[in-house]
């Protein structure tokens, strides 16, 4: 295992800024993919991950590749997004969700759900199989968008590994999992495959969450460990984009550590579970309509 | 040369024993930002809790877009990678375990180095893995400061063995010293 991506930083780190700034003047200018505003250091340990990974000598290499093999940039888009996830991760908030939100969902006769940042799916999955189990999941719509097609591919098909197996058996079960995560799919080699009927109402779609704009009015967002790679301005540019998509008193799930203290928008929302990072979008203010 | 403003420790196997020891020994009126990457399996508030018995400073958990703290130590929290931003605040990341480990030590010191540069002190302790070699590398390329624990003194060798052998150190000292040494090179 090769600790990547450390042996080449820190040489020169102002040759470094300079590839670096290239490198994504080159994904904007020629693929339209803006990633100016994500946080530096996690880009750059993932672009110096690329320059490892395609075994080329520098980052402007890379660039010199992206501007010209038009095959080269799935790679790159699948380098550089955030596809590690688990199901029912972080049980305690799948559980709030199936204790808590869920039943304030079931009033409306339709839901809307939107994941921002899907990956692989394998929330999506979770999700669905919570809103079965709720007898929820024939009124809802769900959105589970990505800007990695690669991924989205992976998360329609919902193929895993089944070393997983068992840790997300134990994930659905410290969520308040009724059944057994068994029931919801087949295991063959090793691999297992999700029960495609849990995706019969999600649609899967490319949205990128810098550069596109709401497409949908939900009751409840998730976009968990997403934000986390923003810089300041562009997480509270896409706290304002869930707000927007949100009916008032809609719910909004992000990641258990993630800290909202400097974004502005965090104002609209008021926190159902502050430590688990579950958030209520404040009702419209109330206009006084005397005098 | 640049004063101390930062040291990023690493340990794993024996870690949250080491850790208590050397934090309970260092100068409460220690200016400088500590932080700590374990791969301790217990939870963050059980870490959290049983360094602030020992240690002379405040222990707290490091928190996403928050500057370090002179005279604070900061625990990396569990299953994101901890990093340090220049202008010297805080990051996470959920990108994949590094050497089967998240938190990683590599990631921490990597990010560390480019931050901080020269005024920058890495610590490894003791270990049962490689996590921290290459990440010690850059802190000392990047012109900080390297201290590895002597591996026949640490619960287990192989980290700070890994350490040596890949980046080398400054100073290479048994635990019950490490606390002085730190003292020194920051409080002068």
């Amino acid at each position: 295992m090769n600790p990547v991506a450390l042996n080449l930083s820190g040489i020169d780190p102002e040759l470094d800024d300079i590839e670096l700034n290239l490198f994504v003047s080159a994904m904007r200018q020629r693929h339209g993919y803006d990633f100016a505003q994500y946080a530096p250091a996690s880009l750059k340990r993932r672009v110096y991950q690329l320059v490892e990974q395609h075994r080329t000598s520098n980052i402007s290499t890379l660039t010199g590749r992206l501007l010209h093999d038009p095959t080269f940039l799935p790679q790159v888009l699948e380098g550089l997004s955030v596809p590690v996830s688990d199901m029912f991760r972080d049980p305690p908030v799948f559980r709030a969700l199936r204790e808590q939100v869920l039943p304030a969902l079931s009033v409306y006769p339709r839901i809307t759900i939107w994941q921002a940042g899907c990956a692989r799916g394998q929330e999506i999955y979770s999700l669905a199989i919570l809103l079965e189990e709720a007898g929820l999941y024939d009124r809802c719509q769900i959105y589970a968008t990505d800007f990695n097609d690669a991924a989205l591919r992976q998360a329609r098909e919902g193929i895993y590994p089944a070393r997983e197996a068992q840790a997300w058996s134990r994930n659905y079960q410290a969520a308040g999992g009724t059944c057994s995560l068994a029931d919801y799919y087949s295991a063959r080699y090793d691999f297992i495959k999700l029960d495609q009927r849990l995706r019969r109402n999600v649609v899967f779609a490319d949205h990128n969450l810098v550069t596109d704009a709401v497409f949908c009015e939900a009751q409840l967002v998730l976009c968990r460990n997403v934000l986390i790679y923003f810089s300041n301005p562009l997480q509270n540019r896409v706290l304002a984009m869930f707000r927007d998509s949100l009916l008032p008193g809609g719910f909004l799930c992000l990641g258990l550590r993630e800290n909202l203290a400097l974004a502005p928008a965090a104002r609209d929302f008021e926190a159902l579970d502050s430590s688990l990072r579950l958030f209520r979008r404040c009702p419209e203010p109330v206009h006084d309509e005397g005098g | 040369m640049k004063a101390v403003e930062t040291i990023v420790i690493g340990c794993s196997t024996g870690g949250p024993g080491a850790l208590a020891r050397l934090l309970g020994a260092l100068d409460h009126r220690l200016p400088a930002s500590v932080v700590v990457c374990s791969h301790a399996t217990s939870s963050p508030h059980t870490m959290c809790h049983l360094l602030a018995q020992h240690s002379t400073l405040p222990v707290i958990e490091a928190c996403e877009r928050e500057p370090l703290r002179g005279g604070m130590v900061q625990v990396a929290p569990p299953d994101y990678h901890l990093l340090i931003e220049r202008g010297r605040r805080f990051a996470l990341s959920v990108d994949e375990p590094v050497g089967f480990s998240r938190p990683s030590i590599d990631v921490l010191f990597g990010s560390a180095a480019e931050a901080c540069g020269e005024g920058l002190i890495a610590v490894i302790l003791t270990g049962a893995n490689a996590d921290g070699a290459a990440g010690l590398a850059c802190v000392r390329r990047a012109g900080g400061a390297a201290i590895v624990q002597q591996p026949d003194d640490a619960a287990a060798p192989a980290m700070p063995r890994a350490a040596l052998e890949l980046a080398g150190a400054d100073h290479c000292v048994a635990l019950d010293e490490m606390a002085s040494l730190i003292n020194r090179l920051c409080m002068t």
